[in-house]
């Protein structure tokens, strides 16, 4: 199958007016006899499912937690992008695109990511119009920071929870809908299968987690909008539920996988604790506008921080990045952390962390305030009091949150830092309008494959959830359907869903019967341990063919020794898991396979054998300049389809931070 | 900070479903480390009773970072347990010492019925904000975000209304299970702004129906639920919530749809 990205021609910045202008529509009285299934309420899922209500479709949402209103967008504290240019500062379309593209490393589509940015802006109109409370100068008018190193003020912002407000005015607007009967809620419920007829995907087997039992669920069409997949490295930033169930389902129904490898990893979370760590916590990345990385210069130095006078610390970021400094892209960062550590300098009782100090910056803003208020001869303690203010007005809720979870005071000492895995930029392979190679299949927000190539901005991931689900599948999704009106919907004991139920309910009742002795968390945690070793930060060739063998025989020992308590007609969590687990299994070997295939090393996916003099990412556009899009051809056995990324405005470089 | 490591024993609410009676039960865990979290703790216990060939405990969790509100445990007599403005997952170990007993059980309330062991099913709160939870307006409908400036602190105040995190902390704590916090949380971070205006009297009229509709109980000044709130949600709220209240059904102009 050859695959065909369906851009529309002509110039960039026209190309979505044309779409929009061209596509077919739906009548009204059609599109009350059009169903479709949405699976995962964060901001891609509950942003489509309201808006589809809203234009009149049949709509089912499936979400696992136990409200729509939990989804893991939630917890994205920085801030949404738009192009905006409220602030005067030379923002345009054309800047923010330019800074996308770029920032993926060049592994992105010209004309997804422009309509990305120049929908950018009727986003925020939108969030506003239904009450997020974005924060406010006292002109009354919107408040932006700059976020990532960008030099423009183009980020919106609520505190540090604008996931959590964005999300909230999502699920209004879709609880709205179920008021109305436009939309149909299942929660606690997980998609467990594509149902396909006639080489369409035409439906779903859900389970409902609270019974125990199987659903069928018809639709003209399906959208996922499941998430990313970064808990196959067991610790990460995500929510515990948060998994690749529903995608990988699709990917094994026919669907392409793309850059399975693209993983980012985010330079400043709080470190991993002990064995009993279960999940990882960020700190925002806006911390390091004001704090200071750095390690002892002397290898396994026990001493305390502050017993380490200045001469004797290495500011590696500012000593290797003399232009950007702290600010390096999260890409660079991180892997200057793991390089430290890994050459023995590490700090903390794990030696896997680095010191992120405010120290200077409390006594910068300390004299500062001493000035304003014209006081002279202040002691240090005092100065050092005015400046705890003020970083405390600045960043208060992410050192209260710090304080929590460590017991540590980071006013008095450096806050200890690592890298996380955090969000994956690959996902399902779409086309402009979101339509996997599947016909009638969807994927929208982080569960696709589009828009950040190699590496995602700050505040870029909201923008795109959102993007997706408010103003671009209402439009291709009708460009579609209005082909599907004479479609009547399909009774569910046609037998492609009986088939499909039978499927799941063998593949639970294998499970449940392997009996085995080791736990469902344990297997998680040692194929965690795989990725993180073998397919994590830095990557090479023997390493991921090491991975690769580990991963199947992980595999097979899962499929013959989890054990599995409980039964399957109840709530059983365990059992959740396992499938889940089950699931991310296969997916790691895909990553690994991904990951060795790719030659080259750019934006989070860094393979030893391929980086400068120096260290730095080197990519290999001659060769490597497209899309890698996995066909599943049975057990281990994945196909490459090349999709050819062709740069028509932009002119793609080496990324520099010197 | 020092580390330590510790012996509990725990007494857990067991109830298998919805129908069945639960009951306390007991477990030692043992070698607890300070610096884990409540439910690293709880997954201590877990991983032991799988190993054991027993059932896990059940109990709600996802973003173990204090924003999703999907956790909820009423431990020795406190919902989400003892620390000021903190949720479940966010609590951490070094609050107990060697040796200590933890009680823990689920949220009770008649709206809030048991699903297993400590996960209740909270879709009442979903369907009180469907009662009118919500600024009717289409996507696409919306003029330009700066057309409408609002003053600072009035935003400042609808924001620090809308970090509930719809948790029911506050019904957990209250005495009659009641859910005014919660709904006050919603109605004033609308009714603070100029964009919920047009809806203002019909949703405050609108949701409290809803709310007594699905049995929570009623508010008689306690004060429980503002203690407990891991977001801080203050109990103003409910003093502007009645004022909205009493505003929309003597005007004689809220309507029901
Ligand atoms: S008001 Fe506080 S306690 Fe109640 S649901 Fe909201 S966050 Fe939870
Ligand atoms: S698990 Fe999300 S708030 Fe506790």
């Amino acid at each position: 199958m050859t695959l065909n990205s369906k851009i529309p021609a002509g110039p960039l910045e026209t190309k979505w007016e044309k779409y929009k202008s061209t596509c077919k529509l739906v009548n009204p009285a059609n599109k009350r006899q059009l169903e479709v299934i949405v699976i995962g309420t964060g901001l891609a899922g509950a942003s489509a499912a309201a808006s589809l209500g809203e234009m009149g479709y049949k709509v089912k949402a499936f979400c696992f937690q136990d409200s729509p209103r939990r989804a893991h967008s939630i917890a994205a504290q920085g801030g949404i992008n738009a192009a905006k240019n409220y602030q005067n500062d030379g923002d345009s379309t054309y800047r923010l695109f330019y800074d996308t593209i770029k920032g993926g490393d060049y592994r992105s589509r010209e004309g997804n990511v422009y309509r990305l940015a120049s929908v950018s802006s009727n986003i925020i109109d939108q969030c506003v119009a239904q009450g997020v409370p974005f924060a406010r100068e006292y002109g009354g008018l919107l408040s932006n920071r700059s976020f990532g190193g960008t030099q423009v003020q183009r980020t919106f912002y609520a505190a540090g929870q604008t996931g959590q407000q964005l999300l909230i005015g999502a699920y209004q607007a879709l609880e709205r809908q179920i008021a109305l009967g436009n939309v149909k809620m299942y929660s606690r419920h997980e998609m467990l299968e594509i149902v396909m007829i006639d080489g369409k995907a035409r439906g779903i087997i859900a389970r409902d987690l609270v019974s125990g039992k199987l659903e069928r669920h018809f639709g003209h069409a399906v959208l996922l909008c499941s998430g990313g997949y970064g808990n196959v490295f067991y610790l990460s930033t995500n929510a515990m539920g948060s998994n690749v169930t529903a995608i990988w389902k699709a990917h094994k129904q026919g669907a392409y996988f793309g850059n399975p490898c693209y993983t980012q990893i985010h330079p400043t979370c709080i470190p991993v604790s002990g064995d009993h760590q279960s999940k990882l916590t960020l700190m925002s990345e806006s911390l390091r506008n004001d704090g200071r990385i750095w390690v002892p210069k002397e290898k396994g130095d026990t001493r305390k921080p502050n017993e380490i006078p200045e001469e004797e610390r290495d500011y590696y970021l500012e000593r290797r990045y003399p232009a950007f400094g702290n600010l390096v892209p999260r890409d660079v960062a991180s892997r200057a952390a793991k390089e430290r550590c890994d050459a023995g300098y590490g700090v903390g009782s794990s030696k896997q962390a680095v010191y992120l100090d405010f120290a200077s910056a409390i006594m910068r803003y300390g004299k500062v305030e001493a000035g304003k208020k014209g006081v002279e001869n202040v002691d240090d303690a005092t100065i050092k009091q005015m400046g705890d203010e003020v970083v405390k007005e600045k960043y208060g809720n992410l050192f209260e949150m710090y304080e929590k979870i460590t017991g540590e005071d980071p006013y008095k000492v450096p806050m200890r830092i690592y890298p996380a895995v955090h969000y994956t930029m690959g996902g399902l392979w779409v086309d402009y309008e979101l339509m996997t190679n599947v016909p009638g299949l969807y994927s929208l927000g982080e569960a696709n494959f589009s828009d950040h190539g190699a590496n995602r901005l700050g505040a870029s991931a909201l923008m795109q959830g959102l993007a997706d689900g408010y103003f671009v599948i209402p439009y291709t999704l009708g460009n579609n359907l209005a082909d599907d009106i004479r479609t009547k919907a399909i009774p569910t004991d046609h037998p492609a869903f009986m088939a499909a139920e039978k499927e799941v309910s063998d593949r639970i009742n294998r499970l449940m019967n392997i009996k085995g002795k080791e736990s469902v968390e344990s297997f998680h945690k040692r194929l965690g341990k795989i990725m993180w070793d073998k397919c994590g930060m830095a990557r090479n060739a023997k390493g991921l063919q090491e991975a690769i063998e580990e991963i199947k025989a992980l595999r097979k020992e899962f499929w013959s020794n989890v054990f599995i308590p409980g039964d399957i007609n109840e709530y059983n969590p365990e059992l959740d898991k396992a499938g889940r687990v089950a699931d991310f299994i296969e997916l790691g070997e895909l990553m690994c396979v991904d990951a060795l295939h790719r030659n080259e090393s750019c934006g989070g996916h860094f393979r030893e054998e391929y980086q400068t003099e120096d260290g730095e990412a080197l990519r290999q556009d001659d060769q490597y300049m497209y899309v890698a899009a996995w066909e599943y051809k049975g057990d281990s056995n994945f196909e490459l389809h090349k999709e050819e990324l062709n740069y028509e405005v932009v002119h793609p470089s080496q990324r520099s931070y010197k | 900070m020092e580390h330590y490591n510790m012996n509990l024993t725990l007494k857990v609410w067991k109830q298998k479903n919805k129908n069945e009676k639960g009951r306390f039960e007991t477990f030692n865990v043992k070698n607890i480390s300070s610096e884990m979290s409540f439910l690293e703790m709880f997954d201590v216990l877990n991983e032991q009773l799988v190993a054991e060939g027993k059932e896990p405990i059940a109990f709600d969790h996802d973003c173990r970072e204090g924003i999703c509100g999907m956790c909820s445990m009423y431990i020795n007599g406190r919902a989400h347990g003892p620390w000021h403005h903190t949720t479940t997952c966010q609590l951490h170990m070094r609050e107990y010492k060697d040796g200590d007993t933890i009680v823990v059980e689920p949220w009770r309330a008649n709206a809030f019925p048991v699903i297993k062991d400590l996960v209740v099913d909270r879709t009442s709160f979903d369907r009180i904000i469907q009662a009118g939870g919500y600024i009717s307006v289409n996507t696409g409908n919306a003029v330009d975000a700066n057309a409408l400036p609002i003053d600072k602190q009035r935003a400042d105040e609808s924001f620090a209304a809308a970090t509930c995190i719809g948790c029911g902390a506050c019904v957990a704590a209250c005495p009659n299970a009641s859910a005014m916090l919660f709904v006050s949380a919603k109605v004033s971070h609308l009714a603070l702004l100029p964009q919920g205006e047009p809806e203002r009297k019909m949703r405050v009229v609108n949701m409290i129906e809803q709310m007594d509709k699905e049995g929570f109980g009623s508010c008689t000044n306690i004060g429980a639920c503002e203690a407990e709130c891991p977001k801080g949600i203050s109990l103003e709220n409910i003093a502007r919530l009645n004022r909205e209240y009493i505003g929309a059904t003597f005007s004689g102009s809220a309507q029901h749809e």
